[in-house]
């Protein structure tokens, strides 16, 4: 359903993507891991057609994004980590504008707009300007954006960022839900727990590139490092030092 | 509350070096404090790579931006020069002439310089980025205000000191001023930049105290009528009549009487003026200096206590949002049907548009100053002597051409406000737009059509209306209907096309983009498209006008060609901008 090939990003001499390959099936929630600048969140906005690759491609549905950008995007539906709406537009005016720009209105967007809102507690605040909802709220109208038009894909950049317990767990649920249905979903995550619990697969992203790929099970294989849990097993792959003893640095 | 923000700043409770009290209240040694250079440091050193950025590879736009730059200084300069030259060949009151001129600029400059600092203050004390690290670290309240001050006044003030560049050099080219004179502007314009500064922070810091700045609404809503009402008393200040009309004086002492009275001793404006002329004209005028430096220091001084007192209560007040419940369904019903035939996408687009700006007192509150301005602009061609003895068919006509000129900057300044903004606003939302299948094609023709239309309709009411009480002919008024039309589309294409170029997208505030590095091109080149215009269509006008006035009859190839020129230049003007917008919003990365 994604595919990647040798997609590269450079800005200027310095390579945040460095010819990744990757591909993620129909059906299946895919989960993208990698420490801080490793290039995660370079290669989701590529993916959702912000960002121009430097070379490379990126099909989705089986359409290449540069080639007919309007119908490989119409496939989509995208969640940023850092959730900047409309402040003057209320929750549902903003709903209805992202349909909009999907060319869906109506009865059937207005149903599943209240479904969205009210799974999320957003309900009684459908009414309110943008402006007075907390960051979390923010979060929560813009993940129910990216669900309104019912995409195929969905891409999601640190979707548990700001999230209560509650609306992390329903969030859980709805990803495993709605690839259950036959969609896919590609997000990235610090939260290893998380990419643990609901991934089908995850690949570790390190300096532009995948380290490893595969199912839980196939990364500790072929780690073949006795790693106990995903932490461990994220550091070993990444190559990363261990962290100096925390009194050693405070005591500086 | 006052705590935190007061006389002792911020308290920091380093480990050794706090004891109790008996109340249990810990004593501490001072902090350090940062120096005002180190707060300034990161926006120095954001500002330079940023300029690098602008430029780097971009051979065209720094040669169309320097060749613009120059044309503008160059056509000022030229103009300045021809006047002041004109104005010391007259004897007796030449030198009062040019010390007029120079006094009515310089309380232009104040006018603008007092609105934009009020609008700057807005966003640098109490709605900048930065300014959570800064309250939350333990700096000084003195040093804060220092800095933000400063940061006040270079962003309201840069524009100024380009325009005023060509005006110093302008006066001390015609009065052969010597190399002294440039410690002389400098001494004279650095005090006159810093009472507006002052002034502007100080109505700001007043008003967020007596509203929440993120409800700005009220808050531009009562700069607005501020402004609005500054703007009418600034015309008043300038009395033009009684320059324009020396023969409605009893005499000519009583012209250059006029000419020698300050339009007010209490502006600081008159004291630049009192400072400059008396330096080109070899006389010692020390008063002038001391009042402008004693009275920024003094307004310093009275500000910065003001900002003590009122600074941590309103910064406070600035972190409220406004909670509004819209339930607008009678708007959307009729937009759904006003805007059905476009389709879903642009119907969403425009609407959100229409939302957004009604919603944002940043925005609408500017129509009130619009209104204001539209009223005195029809007023002054009501009041224009232009019926009775000696006033000829020719003169009548001409007027309601010259007339396009104004009419033309009234649009352009309207379309700095209001369409030159449009790309920016969309910076922070470009990740939703551009993970969108929605073309961008889509997105500039709704904000062009949302700009153009209202910018339409009181371009057509301005001419109109004028044409009608200025009685011009029918061939006149249907030129001025048809110009004003292609110019506003022309002014439209342009805001937009430009705005997309110079794009401001992590502005905080709306109100700044129209002054920008960018705004400044655009008001330049509709200047120039407007001269442009005028000129193409002088020589076809002219041809008329002297064919009815002599009964002969006017070439229709000369008017066929001139208008045709004008009109294929209104239509590049409309067309090119917004293609280049296209391209550029297709390449951005959000």
């Amino acid at each position: 359903m994604i595919q990647l090939r040798a997609l590269t990003k450079r800005y200027g001499s310095f390579t945040a993507v460095d010819a990744l390959d990757l591909d993620v099936a129909r059906g299946e929630l895919f989960g993208f891991l990698g420490p801080n600048g490793a290039g995660k969140t370079t290669t989701l906005r590529m993916l959702a057609g912000i960002l121009r690759p430097t070379s490379g491609s990126v099909a989705i549905g089986g359409i290449d994004l540069a080639a007919q950008p309007a119908a490989a995007k119409a496939k989509l539906g995208f969640i940023p980590d850092r959730p900047f709406i409309y402040e003057k537009l209320t929750g549902a005016e903003f709903l209805r504008f992202v349909a909009g720009l999907y060319g869906q209105d109506g009865a059937v967007v207005e149903r599943r707009m209240d479904d969205l809102l009210q799974l999320f507690d957003l309900g009684d605040w459908k009414n309110e300007l943008v402006e007075s909802y907390s960051h979390g709220m923010r979060q929560k109208l813009i993940i129910s954006s990216a669900f309104l038009h019912r995409p195929e894909v969905v891409v999601v950049d640190e979707p548990m960022v700001g999230l209560d317990p509650k609306a992390a767990r329903i969030l859980k649920d709805l990803f495993r839900e709605y690839t259950r249905r036959g969609n896919t979903i590609l997000m990235s995550t610090h939260t290893l727990e998380v990419a643990e619990s609901v991934c089908d697969r995850i690949a570790i992203i390190q300096r532009g590139t995948i380290r490893a790929c595969g199912t839980m099970d196939e990364l500790y294989a072929s780690a073949a490092t006795g790693a106990t849990g995903l932490e461990e097993l994220f550091l070993r792959l990444t190559g990363e030092q261990a962290p100096r003893e925390v009194e050693q640095v405070l005591d500086v | 509350m006052s705590d935190d923000f007061g006389a002792e700043g911020p308290v920091v409770l380093p480990r050794a070096a706090h004891a109790l009290t008996p109340l249990g209240v810990s004593r501490v040694a001072a902090p350090h404090q940062p120096t005002l250079g180190q707060i300034l440091r990161p926006k120095l050193l954001t500002a330079r790579p940023r300029a690098h950025a602008a430029l780097r590879g971009r051979v065209v736009r720094i040669a169309v931006l320097g060749v613009v730059g120059a044309l503008f200084w160059g056509f000022v300069l030229g103009i300045l020069v021809r006047m002041l030259t004109y104005f010391h060949g007259v004897p007796e009151i030449g030198a009062l002439l040019a010390g007029k001129l120079l006094g009515l600029v310089f309380l232009s400059f104040l006018g603008i310089l007092l609105l934009s600092n009020v609008i700057s203050a807005l966003s640098t004390f109490y709605l900048a980025r930065d300014l959570d690290l800064l309250v939350s670290a333990p700096v000084d309240w003195l040093t804060l205000y220092g800095a933000k001050l400063v940061e006040t006044l270079v962003h309201s003030s840069w524009m100024v000191v380009l325009m005023a560049v060509p005006i110093f050099v302008a006066y001390g080219w015609v009065y052969h001023a010597g190399p002294l004179f440039v410690l002389v502007a400098a001494g004279t314009f650095l005090p006159f930049l810093v009472i507006p500064a002052v002034a502007g922070s100080a109505v700001t810091t007043i008003l967020v105290n007596v509203f929440p700045a993120r409800r700005a609404r009220d808050i531009l809503g009562v700069v607005t009528v501020l402004s609005a009402g500054g703007v009418v008393l600034l015309f008043r200040l300038l009395r033009p009549e009684r320059l324009a009309r020396p023969d409605g004086m009893r005499s000519l002492v009583a012209f250059v009487e006029a000419l020698r009275t300050p339009s007010s001793p209490f502006l600081p404006s008159e004291w630049v003026r009192g400072g400059i002329m008396s330096s080109l004209l070899g006389a010692s005028d020390p008063l002038s200096f001391y009042l402008l430096w004693s009275t920024a220091a003094a307004m310093i001084v009275l500000g910065a206590l003001l900002h003590r007192a009122l600074y941590g209560r309103g910064f406070t007040k600035a972190q409220e949002s406004a909670e509004r419940m819209i339930r607008a369904r009678v708007a959307r019903y009729v937009g759904h049907l006003a805007l059905a035939p476009f389709g879903i996408v642009r119907r969403e687009l425009v609407m959100k548009e229409l939302r957004v700006f009604f919603r944002d007192s940043t925005q609408w509150s500017q129509l009130i100053l619009l209104a204001v301005l539209v009223i005195v602009y029809i007023f002054n061609i009501r009041v224009l002597p232009l019926h009775g003895d000696g006033i000829s068919f020719f003169l009548v006509n001409i007027i309601p051409f010259l007339n396009l000129v104004l009419a033309g900057f009234v649009l352009a300044s309207v379309a700095a406000r209001f369409i030159f903004p449009a790309v920016s606003v969309e910076g922070r939302t470009l990740w939703l737009l551009k993970s969108s299948p929605m073309p961008m094609k889509a997105l500039l023709w709704s904000k062009f059509w949302t700009g153009v239309l209202p910018l339409l309709v009181l371009a057509l009411a301005i001419v109109a209306i004028t044409g009608v009480m200025l009685q011009v002919s029918a061939f006149m008024m249907l030129v001025s209907l048809g110009t004003i039309t292609l110019m506003t589309f022309a002014i439209g294409g342009l805001a937009l096309g430009l705005g997309a170029v110079f794009p401001q997208y992590e502005t905080e505030n709306v109100a700044q983009i129209p002054t920008s590095f960018g705004g400044l091109i655009f008001m330049m080149s509709s200047v120039a498209l407007i001269g442009a215009i005028i000129v193409l269509e002088a020589r076809p006008v002219y041809s008329y006008l002297r064919a009815r006035t002599f009964g002969t009859a006017p070439d229709p190839a000369e008017m066929a060609i001139g208008f045709a020129l004008a009109a294929l230049l209104c239509v590049a003007t409309t067309v090119v901008p917004i293609r280049v917008a296209l391209r550029r919003l297709e390449g951005a990365e959000g």
